[in-house]
């Protein structure tokens, strides 16, 4: 365009034909705008999908009640919820199903993903691995030979026996790997700790399978165990693992400014002034916290965290205040679907929550990376 | 990592016609000591039994002049199962720095390519249905055959999806993260659905076992993991420029896409070979490559030292579960047993070191 302009308007002598001066004016405005447009964008999406999630997660939140063997009304929701028991048979059944079965899952199901993605997004943060996931610190592994064992010594058979002792294994396997990784001046280096967790983990996993091959009630445990559910435990176990949640999520944000500057680089970091080491076992113990708890009382659901880390990623960008809480939202979004999943499926009976998310997540997953939407990271 | 460097620059270089190496004695010393140290396991491994055989024996039968009882007992009792030892190892830990030097990601392992995901899969499912079509299969292919083909299917679907406009590292191990999620669902389901005595047997089978080993299983293998490492010893070479990033490689005269499919393609097959005549023996791609590069000092995992201490680390667990243990236990546990605090010791040492 421009140089049809200078052909024909050559002779007259102008050097820029007016069209041209008019380009080069409208691109050094947009030159100065653009990071401004650009930053409100970016934070337009974040909002957006925080806001999106939160309604998604409510009307989930509902569905879940109202979903099962035996569904629901809203109204006859609405009475199970907030009614007491009465004289009419029908309704207290509904309250008893409502407030015994439904509500504890629910509950369980968005305490449980919330920690799951929250700790899955932190574990990326600090090892920088894009494979990091929430059991990559023996946690899993150290909970399900804490049941095999528990199986084994005190012939204990049902989740809300050996909860504790899960929360025990995992939290023991947690500690001596984050101690053993900071043992000298490594000082818990973000590949010490994933391979010494690798390690610990192959070894306790070891075990765990030769207490199983063993003794069969042990094996039988074992395998519910691994399968990862929201159901069977009631609010005499999810209050005190919400307890524990809370806490790795209090400590969780306080470190989320620190990640950011620690995946500048750690030279870049400790002349910013994060105390490294301070931030770093802030951080282990949250995730110790989050992970431990949620597989205490859900058995080990593998997948969840390592995705829901990296869809948040995509939406919301590499800022670690943004991503976390959104990889918390959408892991209580996702666990709590694939629970309701579950129980519409194979109806009467159940699939376990972990399952679902596995079987529907990860193909969903595998496109989104396929079609290139993540970035390392 | 800078230090070792500039250490290394200045380490003498050799050079041979057209190629040229860097002359690294300590490595080439650590390399000849896991190779006399497989030998001697294997020796070993095959000596210790119900009918023990001293070592002196054992060599002078394996080289063709022993008496006619040590013969029978090592050519056909126990060489199978210490040579299906042997490749197992030597096989898995070659996939596995394979794997993780094109993933550049110490986490990465065979694993992830599908292949054990998918063939556990597949055989927990056959023992778990007994239907008539499961009993079919497994009564005319056998269970070996048929999880082999369900783990070569999977490592090719994740072969092929990982694939847009040649293999990417992080597309790589995302997608075969989430393929081997969906298989280990799809395992963990049928094993909570299924009778708790088909339990035992298909828990049993996912660990690995070097059990009932015969000559024709262990020849197949055999000459399978010796055509896949005779590839990827023509390739190898083109291996250490690619972890300069593409650009560079491409700079050094590599041509990466295919190098990089053509390794992968062979690491997908060699750890089907070890599924094939061991199970999905856990761990130890992950493993031996990283204690490798740890013990060789090497800044990548080195692909023969890998193969080497696979090799001994299944010969030797194997050894210690027949002979130490008093209660009898798959190869696969004690594997993970002895290589996990092992990898953790190497971790904590090295980190006690930088700190003096």
């Amino acid at each position: 365009m421009g140089c049809l302009h200078e052909a024909r308007d050559g002779p007259s002598g102008r050097v820029f034909p007016v069209n041209q001066r008019d380009n080069v004016r409208r691109i050094s405005t947009t030159v100065g705008k653009r990071p401004a447009s650009e930053a409100t964008e970016a934070r337009r999406r974040r909002v957006v999908s925080l806001a999106a999630l939160v309604v998604i997660l409510l009307v989930t939140g509902v569905v879940s009640v109202a979903v099962g063997a035996r569904a629901l009304s809203p109204a006859e929701v609405w009475h199970g919820l907030f009614a007491a028991p009465g004289s009419d048979q029908r309704l207290t059944e509904i309250t008893l199903i409502v407030q015994t079965v439904r509500v504890p899952r629910t509950v369980l199901a968005i305490v449980a993903g919330t920690a799951l993605g929250v700790s899955g997004a932190l574990i990326q943060g600090y090892t920088r691995n894009p494979i990091a996931d929430t059991g990559l610190l023996g946690v899993n592994s150290g909970a399900s030979f804490a049941v095999v064992s528990a199986s084994l010594l005190f012939g204990f058979a049902n989740p809300y026996q050996y909860v504790w002792f899960a929360f025990l294994g995992a939290a023991v396997a947690g500690v001596v790997v984050f101690g053993l990784a900071s043992l000298g001046r490594g000082a818990g280096s973000p590949l010490t700790l994933a391979l010494a967790g690798q390690g610990i983990a192959v070894f306790l996993a070891a075990m765990t399978v030769a207490v199983a091959l063993s003794d069969q009630a042990s094996l039988n445990a074992l395998r519910f165990w691994n399968a990862g559910s929201v159901s069977g435990v009631g609010f005499d176990v999810i209050w005190p693992v919400s307890a524990f949640i809370v806490v790795g999520l209090a400590l969780a944000l306080t470190t989320l400014p620190a990640i950011n500057l620690l995946n500048l680089g750690e030279e870049m970091a400790r002349g910013l002034g994060v105390n490294i080491a301070l931030s770093r076992t802030v951080g282990i113990v949250a995730i110790t916290l989050l992970a431990g708890a949620t597989t205490a009382a859900c058995g080990p659901i593998a997948f969840l965290g390592l995705m829901v880390a990296h869809v948040a990623r995509y939406l919301t960008g590499p800022d670690y205040r943004w991503l976390v809480p959104c990889a918390g939202l959408l892991g209580a979004v996702v666990l709590l679907a694939c629970d309701v999943m579950g129980r519409v499926v194979t109806r009467p009976g159940e699939l376990q929550a972990g399952v679902v998310v596995a079987l529907v997540g990860a193909p969903f997953f595998a496109a989104l990376v396929w079609r290139g939407k993540f970035k390392t990271v | 990592m800078n230090k070792t460097a500039v250490k290394q620059s200045s380490a003498p270089g050799l050079r041979l016609g057209h190629a040229s190496f860097v002359w690294r004695p300590w490595m080439v010393f650590v390399t000849l000591l896991l190779a006399a140290a497989a030998f001697l396991v294997f020796c070993l491994s095959i000596g210790r039994g119900d009918f023990p055989i001293g070592l002196p024996q054992v060599i002078s039968t394996i080289l063709g002049r022993g008496e006619r009882v040590d013969e029978f007992v090592i050519m056909d009792l126990r060489m199978p199962r210490a040579l299906a030892g042997l490749i197992v190892g030597g096989a898995l830990g070659v996939s596995g720095a394979i794997t993780q030097s094109i993933a550049r990601n110490p986490l990465a392992s065979p694993d992830i390519l599908g292949i054990t995901g998918g063939a556990s899969a597949v055989a927990v499912f056959l023992v778990t249905v007994s239907g008539g079509a499961a009993a079919t299969i497994v009564n005319s292919v056998g269970l070996s055959a048929a999880a082999l083909a369900g783990g070569l299917g999977t490592g090719l679907l994740v072969y092929f999806l990982a694939w847009r406009r040649g293999i990417d590292g992080l597309r790589l191990i995302l997608i075969g993260i989430s393929v081997s999620a969906v298989t280990e669902a799809i395992t963990a389901w049928l094993l909570v659905t299924a009778d708790i005595r088909d339990v035992a047997r298909a828990q049993a089978w996912l660990v690995g076992s070097l059990d009932n080993r015969s000559w024709d299983e262990v020849w197949v293998a055999l000459w399978c993991a010796l055509a896949l490492l005779a590839v990827v010893a023509c390739v190898a070479f083109h291996l250490r420029p690619l972890h300069f990033g593409d650009e560079v490689a491409a700079g050094l005269g590599v041509r990466y896409s295919m190098v990089r499919a053509v390794l992968l393609l062979c690491a997908v097959l060699l750890a089907g070979v070890a599924v094939s005549a061991a199970g999905p023996v856990p761990f130890v791609a992950l493993v031996a490559p990283q204690v490798a590069m740890r013990l060789t000092r090497y800044p990548t995992p080195p692909l023969v030292a890998s193969g080497l201490l696979g090799a001994v680390l299944l010969i030797g667990a194997d050894l210690v579960a027949r002979t130490a243990l008093p209660i009898t236990l798959p190869v696969g546990v004690v594997t993970a047993a002895i290589g996990g605090p092992f990898l953790v010791y190497l971790l904590v040492r090295a980190n006690l070191r930088k700190g003096r």
